[in-house]
């Protein structure tokens, strides 16, 4: 047992340092910029806690047991091998994970529903719509409010609510931008809503967080935060300088492949919710009568949890 | 006519131009021929038929399971080093994507399925029917079919390698992804029939184990008195049953959207793609318990072995293993919060997922207090038990942190998850198969593995372990998504990642001792003497000869305690000898059958047709199949009477060697 | 099939022969053979759950409401029922140790769960040739799986009985083969019973 201890504690220590070398801030998770991050970050500090309460005293007890009851001639630790039961004491231990969970069970609750990521921060000022679109295998975000679209980096002004509604052409993804908040799934045939929110000017990390298909790994994206100002600025340099994405280029971008970052300065109207529509047919949800073979229709009551295209916005909203 | 077939068997059927995967063609090659040549020269044909392949005797099926096991082990760990070698230095390209994804999902679907289930069954099958008792499992003949039918689903999924292509959308295959639409090779479809195949074995193992602890015990022999291992492979044998027909029918439909153009999963025409995430984990999370909680019983066992103290709070165990398995089935959703099922939903699902790590908790207690006034020996299957309570612990407890939904939005198919699961697999699962796979191998074989190159493997591997593992929690709070082959060297991932790839060499080096530790033990073979190797055995296997006879009781025990063996040597320790027992009875056994092999064959014939759209292959396949089932059915001798002149021979013998 | 001296059965076993070890021995593959209808009834279970969630996805296609024709249905109901019925006379039968009586009636209710699969497939080439296919949208793929796995598992009943009727010609009624009719027609009910759903849940709720 000496010898686990002496191997151990040293390499532990070793690891512990390498872990920690890096600077802190690389550890986006834990630092975040953004006030839907900020209260994942707090919630995961409660759930360590939480968790230290039991871990820290049964690493504890395992060490001591397994040393004093070690089997030694000399050792003058009690040994009772008939000793198998005693209500008291397994009381006591059905008892603090009960407890435990409980707490936790509560503060997970409350947090569910209050990081709910359909939910609208509260904010004096009006969110910023951006549409991303997953495709095969590079991100296309639409901004309906500017006209603008860019591939593979956003730009957005600080402080300021984003209202992201996210899809996937083919694959199902996660759009994951981990400074800011949480992730959601981007699945094709639904427009998810996710809430997020930049608290400070900064480049952050995002990427697709679910696997889809070969050039997968290429599918991570810088996010820009800067002041409304130089947002501003930066929307009418893109409107002024950047070529228009057409339907023909968008039937290209659809390809599949990786790309570079790209901006264009317009984009067809209504491309996002085309891409969540496009399995539903021209008869639409409402004519399910209309006869044999016209064309897809996306299962418009849904199953279990599969919002349809078109009430999912709403409903969350 | 020759050429077309040429170009065919070079373009389509055979995997060319790698040079990894023709050198493992090749070497392929070469140890089949080395085998067939093997077998002729040393005149082995008949024996491997008659000891082997045809036997429905539990101890050698079991027997089977592990060697399988330990070969998949080797293949699937393979595809981690590379996978870890790619990730330290994704600069050099090693890997190029698409052989990068295909090797992380074979790895998953070989590890979870093609070495943990063996290794499992393996376990179940050697030790069951010694610790109750028993002289077989209910259905022997069914048994040995399990065993051929996961052999050769194996053989189909592993054949993918070399021919046809490797799967490459995950090990959970998701839709649209594995559909025709994302993955139009092959490889999707040699998951599916491989695992469909392997499946229905287990399915009926499943069974099989449930059938032969509620009808076999010996006599006297209440539920409450059965060893605990027992007791945790009747709730992983329930577990089985209720899970294992979910991913029959997942995986059927998937086959038909492929095969048929039907539209369950697919994008168009009304399927719903997130319909099979919900079913697939609906067996999946079931299915990580059911790989889990034998190794609780292990623990169990050898935990109270190596403490020579009884096992405490026994009632609070069974209880905790069977609301494990119970609750099992109510977590499915935890595998995707960031579906955007709503916060009812996810506050549901997130409870239930807590409310687990309640009775697991309790066991963990549990297992200290056996330790606590013991007496421990730090015999190998009891080091590999005290490295799992930390190892769990920690990883149970970032199971925890899993399981808060909002948490895990960040948490979600990051390194941080890879970090957790790997922790409670390898620190679960593994360690207690190993613990078990030490504990009965006297059992098994008759002699002990080697101490000095055991502990070698032990310390090798638990380093190796928290090395490997604990840099990817790390690089998870980093934003290190799982699957990436690829990384930016500007994220600052890539001192962790070459950290993380020496832990899994480490590990690799452990196996290679242990590999080295069998062969050692073989060569310098000392014969176990009596039945109990370790002295400090306490239920029903180690009252009996190692290896057992074929027989295993040549009387049947009759049983009044859950530590049998151990009261019986604390009877006889105070005098008191056991009553005589009777005379000797004819015993009745199951004939060896050729069918469930013949069988399983043709089930892969079948199944490598429909992997290739093959009709010509198929109904043959299917035919030879059915023609198994009642060969079966119209055989009204299945089994015969062991004359009780050669039991007496057979017990006399075994005494000698005593 | 290994030695069966269980807590249950055979104790005392001093004269205990071949009879009375035989019969544990059926009685184990009994219980087993529930355990397999229990998997067969997750089984099920998860197709009806995957026909449920896909039975508004039509996809602008056919209806159940256009395609089913409820009078062929209502036959097969009753026809299944009625073998049902006929299986449980052959149980009487066998009981009664009447091996001619057991395997006419089973001939009957082989007759009855052929005709069966006879009117489903006819309803099937039916709903093909009208164009209706397993592809022609995730409704019609989930109704083809459910109806068609129903109708598969009856199939190879039919199968088993007809091989089950060779082998009490051969060897009459003895413990192996009491079993196997036992097992038989506890798997035909269990048909019957899964039918009564398919015919609620699919075609009644379908046409409503």
């Amino acid at each position: 047992m000496r010898k686990y201890i002496r191997f151990l504690v040293p390499l532990m220590i070793m690891l512990i340092a390498v872990m920690l070398s890096g600077c802190s801030d690389q550890y986006v998770v834990l630092d975040p910029k953004g006030p839907i991050g900020e209260s994942q970050k707090d919630l995961i500090w409660i759930t360590v806690w939480l968790c230290a309460i039991i871990l820290v005293p049964v690493l504890i007890l395992t060490a001591i047991i397994v040393w004093r009851y070690r089997d030694k001639k000399d050792n003058k630790a009690g040994y009772q091998p008939n000793w198998e039961h005693s209500t008291k004491l397994e009381t006591i231990w059905w008892a603090i994970p009960i407890i435990i969970i409980a707490i936790l069970a509560t503060v997970t609750i409350k947090y569910t529903y209050d990081l709910e990521p359909s939910k609208p921060l509260e904010s004096a000022k009006q969110p910023i719509t951006i549409e991303a679109t997953s495709l095969d295998w590079k991100w296309l975000f639409t901004y309906p409010d500017e006209g603008i679209s860019t591939v593979n980096y956003l730009q957005i002004p600080e402080d300021t609510p984003i209202r992201f509604r996210v899809t996937a052409d083919q694959a199902m993804n996660s759009f994951w931008i981990p400074q800011l908040g949480g992730q959601i799934y981007a699945m094709s045939g639904m427009a998810m809503t996710l809430y997020l929110q930049a608290d400070e000017v900064g480049d952050f990390l995002g990427m697709g967080a679910n696997f889809t298909g070969e050039q997968f790994a290429k599918m991570t994206f810088n996010v820009k935060s800067t002041s409304d100002a130089d947002y501003r600025a930066w929307v009418d340099s893109v409107k002024q300088t950047s070529p228009a994405l057409t339907e023909e280029g968008f039937k290209e971008l659809k390809l599949p492949g990786s790309s570079e970052q790209q901006t264009f300065s317009a984009f067809p109207k209504g491309l996002f919710d085309q891409v969540v529509m496009q399995y539903v047919g021209p008869n639409g949800i409402d004519a399910p009568n209309s006869g044999k073979k016209s064309g897809p229709v996306h299962d418009a009551e849904g199953g279990h949890d599969t919002q349809s295209p078109t009430t999912t916005d709403e409903a969350k909203s | 006519m020759f050429k077309e077939f040429w170009d065919f068997l070079m373009n389509d059927f055979f995997i060319t131009g790698d040079p990894l995967i023709l050198g493992a063609q090749v070497s392929i090659g070469l140890s089949m021929v080395a085998i067939v040549i093997a077998l002729t020269y040393f005149k082995k044909w008949r024996w491997l038929w008659t000891e082997w392949l045809t036997t429905v005797d539990h101890k050698k099926i079991g027997i089977m399971y592990v060697i399988a096991a330990l070969l998949m082990l080797f293949r699937g760990g393979v595809d981690a080093l590379l996978i870890r070698t790619q990730l330290a230095v994704p600069q050099l390209e090693f890997l190029h994507a698409g052989h990068y994804n295909a090797i992380f999902t074979t790895h998953g679907v070989i590890m979870i399925l093609f070495m943990a289930m063996p290794l499992m069954f393996g376990l179940f099958n050697i030790v069951v029917p010694l610790q109750i008792g028993a002289r077989d499992v209910a259905f022997p003949y069914l048994n040995s079919l399990s065993f051929w039918l996961f052999f050769f689903g194996a053989m189909l999924f592993n054949v993918s390698f070399v021919i046809g292509g490797s799967p490459d959308a995950g090990w959970l295959a998701y839709p649209p992804l594995s559909e025709l639409s994302g993955s139009p090779g092959l490889g999707q479809d040699f998951y599916i029939w491989g695992i469909q195949i392997s499946g229905i074995g287990s399915l009926a193992s499943g069974i099989n184990f449930v059938v032969t602890i509620l009808k076999m015990r010996a006599p006297g022999m209440k539920l409450m008195q059965m060893p605990m291992f027992t007791w945790s492979v009747l709730s992983s044998s329930i577990t089985i049953m209720f899970a294992f027909p979910i991913l029959t029918v997942t995986l059927f439909l998937l086959f038909i959207d492929r095969y048929l153009g039907a539209h369950f999963f697919t994008l168009d025409g009304g399927g719903n793609p997130m319909m099979y995430v919900n079913l697939i984990w609906m067996w999946g999370h079931p299915e990580v318990y059911i790989v889990i909680l034998p190794a609780f019983g292990v623990f169990s066992d050898v935990v109270s072995t190596f403490s020579k103290k009884k096992l405490f709070g026994y009632k609070s165990m069974v209880f905790a293993l069977m609301s494990i398995s119970f609750f099992s089935f109510f977590t499915w959703l935890h595998h995707f919060f960031t579906m955007g099922s709503g916060a009812d939903v996810n506050a549901f699902f997130a409870v239930t997922t807590m409310l687990i790590a309640i009775p697991t908790g309790v066991k963990v207690f549990n297992w200290l207090f056996t330790m606590f006034r013991g007496r421990i020996t730090f015999s190998q299957p009891m080091l590999w038990t005290i490295a799992f309570i930390p190892c769990f612990v920690v990883g149970g407890m970032t199971g925890v942190m899993l399981s808060v939904a909002p948490a895990d939005f960040q948490f979600h198919n990051s390194y941080f998850l890879i970090a957790h699961f790997h922790q409670v697999l390898i620190g679960g699962v593994v360690f207690g198969y190993f613990a078990g796979l030490y504990y009965w191998w006297p059992k098994m074989f008759g002699f002990k593995l080697h101490d000095g190159l055991g502990k070698w493997a032990f310390w090798l591997w638990n380093i190796g372990f928290y090395v490997c593992f604990m840099p990817q929690y790390a690089l998870g709070l980093m934003g290190m998504t799982r699957r990436f082959n690829e990384y930016n060297f500007d994220l600052g991932w890539q001192p962790l990642n070459i950290v993380s790839t020496v832990g899994a060499f480490i590990m690799g080096l452990g196996f290679i001792f242990q590999v080295w530790q069998i062969a050692h033990s073989i060569k310098f073979l000392k014969k176990e003497k009596s039945g109990d190797a370790w002295g400090e055995g306490r239920t029903l296997e180690w009252s009996i000869p190692s290896p057992a006879p074929m027989y295993n009781f040549a009387h049947l025990p009759e049983v009044t305690s859950s530590d049998e063996w151990w009261e019986e040597k604390q009877r006889r320790a105070k005098g008191i000898q056991p009553k005589a027992p009777g005379p000797l009875e004819p015993i009745h056994m199951p004939k060896n059958s050729g069918i469930p092999f013949i069988m399983s064959v043709f089930f892969f014939i079948a199944g490598f047709g429909f992997v290739w759209h093959w009709t010509w292959m198929i109904v043959p396949g299917l035919i030879g199949v059915a023609c198994c089932l009642f060969a079966r059915s119209f055989d009204y001798d299945p089994d015969y009477y062991i004359p009780v002149d050669e039991i007496e021979r057979t017990e006399a013998a075994l005494k000698g060697v005593r | 099939m290994a030695h069966t001296v269980t807590p249950h059965g055979g104790h005392g076993h001093n004269d205990h022969g071949h009879h009375d070890d035989h019969h544990d021995h059926e009685s184990i593959k009994v219980l087993g053979f529930w355990m397999f209808l229990i998997t067969d009834v997750i089984l099920f279970g998860t197709l009806f759950a995957t026909f449920s969630v896909l039975h508004n996805s039509t996809n602008g296609g056919p209806t159940p409401h256009e395609m089913f024709e409820m009078p062929g249905v209502i036959a097969e109901t009753f026809i299944l029922l009625t073998s049902s019925f006929t299986s449980g006379i052959a149980v009487l039968q066998m009981h009664k140790g009447n091996k001619k009586g057991l395997i006419g009636w089973l001939i009957i209710t082989a007759l009855l769960g052929a005709s069966f699969i006879f009117l489903e497939v006819s309803e099937f080439i039916k709903m093909v040739d009208e164009g209706v296919t397993i592809g022609t949208s995730g409704y019609w793929s989930a109704f083809f799986t459910l109806v068609g796995t129903h109708g598969l598992h009856v199939s190879v009943g039919l199968c088993w009985m007809v091989g089950l009727m060779i082998q009490i010609g051969k060897h009459g009624i003895n413990s192996v083969t009491k079993r196997k009719v036992t097992i038989v027609s506890l798997y035909w009910h269990f048909l019957d019973v899964v039918w009564i759903f398919v015919l609620t849940v699919v075609y009644l709720m379908g046409v409503m």
